[in-house]
């Protein structure tokens, strides 16, 4: 059984739905609540309504009415303006809220969700109750709903429109949207007053044509859509976020809101995960906590782990780790009334046997030890290096997370160094060159004196020139060559330099006088 | 074809790397040689294993001669083990970011190394007392710019316990600070040194040498300070005097005005 709920504005008495009036403040606080209130958004260069409530609805005011129009039939109009990214995240965070029924919901933009409640039915009681706990909680929340349940989400979604709370059996589908009207099916305005010209005022009265009719002159989309809406063939959900691969959850009778008592859950919570994919040989890799407030607002914790996990001792010091360094702490406000700790990736876990060597596993004591710093501070400021395949100093050295590339890392293979050679790179790199004013005894020689950061260093020993010519076939980057030069001043620091261009080649010459080559400082040498 | 040949020498380098490495005990305690005879007899023998040790930079400009010799102890020290190195991320923009090619260059290697980039001096140290009580780990470096008040006597404390329990060495890299008190086993002050002068043979300006620094040992708790100029071995991985080392150590001298000038003044 998949179900739908849409929260909607039912605002008027069911000839047609209207869009949502999720921006309208909540009635009841301040004056004048029972003046009619409307939401407007500017289409087409005027003000037109986007959204009413019942009052205005009953004056006769339509969605697309422009507002001058609207003013004319009741002066007293209260009028907001439209914000669809509030819209938008409000359905979001709702959305977020409705995990706690099923872990597959999809969003259906304005102001409709699916929830996929397929084996999810018996936790809740029964379909009828289910339907009645979601439909509620929104309610109580301020929400105006509208729900449906059917096998397949066009069918719930053409049902919602009209119709509340209604239930379909499979196999029902044809009888339950038959009386209603065409533009219950949600097609384009054109095909809804194309069906409605033809004299086809219902589903039934389409559906009772032949397809081949319907088709030719409607396209086969809206026959797709009318099969489906008809409880003929079956359409996917895409849900927001993939399934976990095993999620275990906690509900508590009463709100939680102390740390210990938290902790506790979640501690039971990763043994009984452990446990799950223990019987199927996995540890998580990714695993997430959600904390569901009874206030509706979801707070969703994810830690990542380079090797797979199977201890619980491992996955509370990792969440124990993240919760202490979250920059906005955990708010329980009135207590967390859900727990949900769910391993969104697993992988199967090679057994290996210990040496009688221990210190054969340093490795995984280092991965561990990855890990926590990693749920602590995050996962991109533990990094590996990488050798690149190329001579450009910049993408030399790729530096990528440790956790999952930690591996590669230790294998890599570095560019042999030459025996009874000094050091050819600088130990430390700036990321971006600064530019740095020299003079050079000879133009394409190198410099004689420097200044860096406002400081002028004598060179005295000067090795060079490297001749690194830049990849010109990457879009960005500096197609000049560059000649670096390593360079040790009066006081024995040792830089590295580079001049930008090649001399008479690349640098242009304005009227036989030449232009003063730009000078870079790369790096430092030990 | 070639790439797949070199990264089975590759792994199997590391295993015998790492079955050296486990030969014994012995490198868990004890001290270990810098490979400089003079330092290592004030040392007693060499840099102690399982402590604290701060070197800082005279300024900042002296940064890379500091994390040179901080790179070039970790490596004596780390005996083939990961080495953790951490850093404030703002530091890169004042010094530049840690270049892996640089460090393989002195010799080292930058597979065993993983970077820490932490967004405050407080949560780095906290990164490096972590990882100190991990013993898989050869070294924890812990690179400190500016003066910071996060690291006072309670913090310097925790790192050398966590150090002493799991026999890991911490070294703490100070950049344009001043030293504070401290529980840090040595405390060195690098310079920048020249290279060793010129064969005569060489033109001045291409004797390009290995990384010599002067070091001077300006804290030690169980032995006798001291100063020396210290040339690092990049194909030997250890610390040497430099092969003609007939500088003055008092001053560079391009300071003082040149003798032979000095020698016609006073006939003229």
């Amino acid at each position: 059984m998949r179900g739908r709920v849409g929260e909607g504005g039912l605002t008027n008495s069911g000839v047609r739905s209207l869009p949502p009036s999720l921006t309208l403040p909540h009635k009841g606080g301040g004056n004048g609540s029972d003046a009619p209130s409307i939401v407007v958004i500017k289409d087409a260069n005027a003000l037109k309504i986007h959204a009413l409530d019942d009052a205005a609805a009953k004056l006769g005011l339509d969605v697309g009415l422009p507002l001058a129009n609207a003013r004319a039939i009741c002066p007293d109009l209260r009028v907001f303006d439209a914000d669809e990214a509030a819209d938008a995240q409000t359905l979001d965070d709702i959305a977020d809220w409705c995990d706690r029924f099923t872990p597959l919901v999809a969003l259906d933009r304005p102001h409709g969700l699916y929830l996929d409640i397929s084996g999810c039915v018996h936790l809740f009681g029964g379909e009828a109750a289910m339907l009645q706990l979601v439909c509620g909680l929104l309610t109580a929340q301020g929400f105006a709903v509208s729900a449906a349940i059917a096998s397949n989400p066009v069918c719930a979604r053409t049902l919602n429109r009209y119709v509340h709370g209604r239930i379909v059996r499979a196999g029902e589908e044809a009888e339950a949207v038959s009386p209603l009207p065409v533009a219950a099916l949600g097609a384009d305005e054109a095909i809804t007053l194309g069906l409605r010209r033809a004299g086809l005022k219902t589903i039934g009265d389409v559906a009772a044509r032949t397809r081949h009719e319907i088709t030719a002159r409607f396209g086969a989309a809206f026959t797709s859509r009318l099969e489906q809406a008809l409880g003929q063939g079956d359409t996917p959900i895409s849900p927001r976020k993939p399934l976990p691969d095993y999620i275990v959850e906690k509900r508590f009778p009463e709100p939680v809101a102390t740390d210990t008592v938290i902790a506790a859950a979640l501690s039971n919570l990763a043994g009984m995960l452990v446990a799950a994919m223990a019987q199927q040989g996995k540890g998580a890799r990714r695993l997430e906590a959600h904390f569901f407030r009874t206030d509706g607002v979801v707070r969703a914790i994810a830690v990542e782990t380079g090797q797979p996990v199977t201890r619980r001792e491992v996955i509370d010091r990792l969440f124990r780790e993240r919760l202490d360094a979250l920059n906005d702490p955990l708010d329980p406000g009135f207590g967390f009334d859900l727990l949900r700790l769910s391993a969104s990736r697993s992988e199967i876990v090679v057994q290996q046997q210990r040496d009688l060597d221990a210190h054969a596993h340093d490795n995984d004591e280092v991965t561990a030890l990855i890990d926590r710093i990693a749920a602590r501070i995050g996962g991109k400021r533990v990094v590996v290096h990488l050798p690149q395949d190329t001579h450009n100093p910049e993408r030399a050295v790729l530096t990528v997370p440790a956790q999952q590339h930690l591996a590669a890392a230790m294998q890599a293979v570095w560019p042999e160094r030459t025996e009874g050679e000094p050091p050819l790179r600088p130990l430390r790199l700036f990321a971006q060159p600064e530019e740095i004013k020299v003079i050079a005894q000879v133009p394409d020689g190198p410099p004689a004196r420097f200044i860096w950061r406002r400081a002028t260093h004598a060179v005295v020993r000067a090795e060079g020139p490297e001749r690194i010519a830049m990849e010109w076939w990457r879009p960005q980057g500096s197609p000049l060559t560059r000649d670096y030069f390593r360079v040790e001043d009066e006081n024995g620091l040792r830089f590295w330099l580079y001049r930008d261009g090649l001399y008479d080649r690349e640098i242009e010459q304005e009227e036989g006088r030449a232009v003063h080559p730009a000078w870079f400082m790369h790096g430092l040498f030990a | 074809m070639m790439s797949a040949r070199m990264s089975t020498l590759a792994t199997l380098r590391g295993d015998i790397a790492r079955v050296e490495t486990h030969d014994g005990a012995a490198h868990r305690s004890g001290r270990v040689a810098l490979g400089h005879a003079e330092a290592d007899a004030a040392l007693q023998g060499g840099l102690a294993r399982g402590a604290l040790h701060e070197i800082f930079a005279e300024a900042g400009r002296q940064s890379a001669v500091a994390t040179g010799f901080v790179a070039g102890l970790s490596g004596r020290v780390a005996a083939r083990r990961p080495l953790l190195w951490v850093r404030q991320d703002f530091a890169e923009r004042e010094a530049g970011a840690l270049s892996m090619a640089g460090f393989a260059e002195l010799g080292l290697n930058p597979r065993l190394l993983v970077s820490v980039r932490a967004a405050d001096a407080e949560s780095a140290l906290r990164t490096a007392a972590d990882a100190l009580a991990c013993d898989a780990l050869g070294a924890v470096v812990l690179e400190l710019w500016g003066e910071t008040r996060q690291f006072d006597l309670v913090a310097s404390r925790k790192l050398t316990l966590a150090s002493q329990a799991s026999g890991v060495t911490a070294l703490l890299l100070r950049i344009a600070a001043t030293p504070s008190p401290s529980t840090a086993e040595t405390r060195w002050m690098l310079r920048a040194a020249h290279s060793p002068p010129a064969a005569p043979w060489q033109a001045s300006l291409q004797a390009w040498g290995a990384p010599v620094v002067d070091a001077e040992l300006i804290r030690n708790r169980h032995g006798p300070l001291g100063r020396w100029i210290m040339e690092w071995n990049c194909d030997e991985c250890l610390f040497a005097k430099p092969a003609a080392d007939s500088q003055s150590l008092a001053a560079a001298p391009a300071h003082r005005p040149h003798p032979a000038q000095a020698r016609v003044q006073r006939f003229a």
